[in-house]
């Protein structure tokens, strides 16, 4: 019986590890399906991460060595090239590779950091021909940033999320020409830090409230119509314009990878595709843990990681027997504040909330309440549903609390 | 006097910043920064813009690997910078950190993975 097992090298699952290591575990067993650690990292090749954890600006290939560095250093058991095709309730996990071949691992306890990937052409329901040229942002970026292949020199990028203005400025850099970033909804879906370093310095004009609506071409994509969007997202006839392009990327959302999650049965949230769970990260099987994008999509790593440092200490305990569930106070939301993270506290002690807004709000204020009690208040100037938000509840402001609701007024 | 607006880089927090400018193009004032950091910034991006290149090159084996530039460099030599970096090939083994052109607009190239 191995104590624990996590699914995923990448940033969570490293993270995970560390401090599962550090809070005394040593039975530890990752499995990456990757050749190597690092997860979407190694071809995040831009700077920008961890000023939060390391306070200074780290490529993701730098930020991932960081920590798998450590997991070196300290000899954590690892498998690569290892998929794992089931996990069961009882914590049976069944994987493969090259070596081992089919094999079963019967474990104490289960960190999920499987990531996400991203949602495709399919999703969309674009009209016109499948040519060639069709990619999502994050396969471009794998071919340019680790293949050294180019996808193509004309580019439309549709959706504004952070991998596709990324992606706008890396094409450009090697020597692409960047057309236009349509965006469907009136505010884009990235940082504002990329829309300026990736788009303004380029030149690349983002086209708000716009979308693809015909795909063109028969063996490679010869353009793309783009149209203005109404109130409801629905294409302006009128609007219409052909762009001459050989190459489209999506950028148009990620969904968690939970295909794992599910086959175990575990209780899944509806608004973040990831697992329902305690402020420990724990999910409704006791002993599985959830943490990073396969929980809810984050836009930046630093989060990842404080999230799975949590996951990881905590099955550390859970592994000792020393887990304290004492409480059950569900979290529910109003619908400005789309989901929270964790979704139920389940231990009254200092808990982080992270949570995501559904519009671009001004003046919001933030409330906690109890019943009639407003537990915490907060105000921000501005919050998007981009920018993933956090609050910090005391231990002291839980304790009459039942069940919590938190809700946003625009002032 | 003019006024310019721009969204600050520094950090994901991303401050509007707005930039007062004498004729001269001289920076009088900022406001909308809410950090040290933000202020130096708007006043670097309004007289000489900086920019931290990433980008890959080749190694010796034909493969590709990421590297930087370790400081930013002139924002308008970025092209210029990328011309250089898409010239060069990196001999293996290198490790993070390790400098594989030096002295490019001010700063030096180095890998951001180790490759063996």
């Amino acid at each position: 019986m191995t104590d624990l097992v996590i699914i995923g090298g990448g940033p969570a699952g490293m993270s995970a590890a560390l401090a599962a290591y550090e809070n005394g575990i040593r039975d530890i067993l990752i499995l990456e399906r990757d050749e190597r650690l690092g997860g979407i990292l190694q071809q995040c090749i831009h700077n920008g991460f961890g000023l939060h954890r390391f306070g200074e600006e780290l490529t993701g290939p730098e930020y991932a060595w960081r920590y798998e560095e450590r997991v070196r250093e300290l000899g954590i058991p690892l498998k690569l090239n290892t998929m794992v095709l089931d996990i069961t309730e009882d914590k049976e996990i069944t994987a493969t590779n090259p070596t081992d071949g089919i094999f079963t691992i019967q474990t104490k306890s289960i960190i999920l950091a499987m990531g996400c990937r991203e949602r495709s052409r399919g999703a969309l329901n674009i009209a016109g021909t499948r040519p060639a040229g069709v990619y999502s942002a994050g396969t471009a970026q794998k071919l340019v940033n680790m293949k050294g292949y180019m996808p193509g020199k004309k580019v439309v990028i549709l959706g504004s999320g952070d991998i596709g203005l990324i992606m706008a400025r890396r094409m450009s850099l090697e020597g692409a020409e960047v057309k236009a970033v349509c965006e469907l909804m009136p505010y884009s879906g990235g940082l504002a830090r990329n829309i300026e370093q990736c788009l303004h310095d380029f030149n690349i004009p983002l086209l708000l409230s716009h979308t693809v609506v015909q795909i063109h071409g028969k063996k490679r994509v010869e353009g793309v119509t783009i149209a203005k969007v109404d109130e409801k997202g629905k294409p302006i006839r009128e609007t219409m314009q052909f762009i001459e392009c050989d190459t489209l990327l999506l950028s148009v959302g990620l969904i968690p990878e939970n295909e794992l999650t599910k086959s175990a049965g575990v209780e899944m949230n509806p608004i973040t595709n990831g697992a329902d769970v305690t402020q420990n990260r724990e999910t409704s099987i006791p002993g599985v843990f959830a943490c990073g994008n396969v929980l809810h999509v984050h836009d930046l790593v630093d989060y990842v990681s404080e999230e799975a440092e949590i996951a990881g200490k905590n099955a550390a305990l859970y592994i000792k027997g020393k887990l304290k569930n004492n409480v059950d106070i569900p979290i529910t939301t109003d619908g400005k504040i789309r989901y929270t993270v964790p979704q139920r506290i389940t231990e009254k002690k200092d808990t982080k909330v992270f949570f995501r807004v559904a519009n671009v709000y001004e003046h919001a204020e933030i409330k906690v309440c109890s019943g009639n009690e407003v537990i915490f208040k907060t105000r921000k100037p501005k919050v998007a549903p981009g920018e993933m938000q956090c609050i910090t509840l005391k231990a002291q402001q839980l304790e009459n609390a039942k069940e919590l609701n938190i809700d946003m007024e625009v002032l | 006097m003019a006024i310019r607006e721009f969204t600050c880089i520094i950090c994901p927090k991303g401050c509007a910043l707005k930039a007062e400018l004498d004729e001269t193009g001289n920076v009088l004032g900022v406001i909308g920064n809410t950090c040290k950091r933000g202020a130096e910034y708007a006043e670097a991006e309004c007289t000489n813009p900086m920019r931290t290149v990433t980008s890959t090159m080749r190694c010796s084996d034909g493969t590709v690997i990421p590297v930087k530039t370790i400081m930013p460099i002139p924002k308008a030599d970025m092209h210029a910078c990328m011309h250089i970096i898409n010239k060069g090939v990196v001999t293996l083994p290198v490790h993070v950190g390790d400098i594989v052109i030096a002295g490019v607009f001010g700063s030096d190239i180095a890998v951001t993975e180790n490759r063996a």
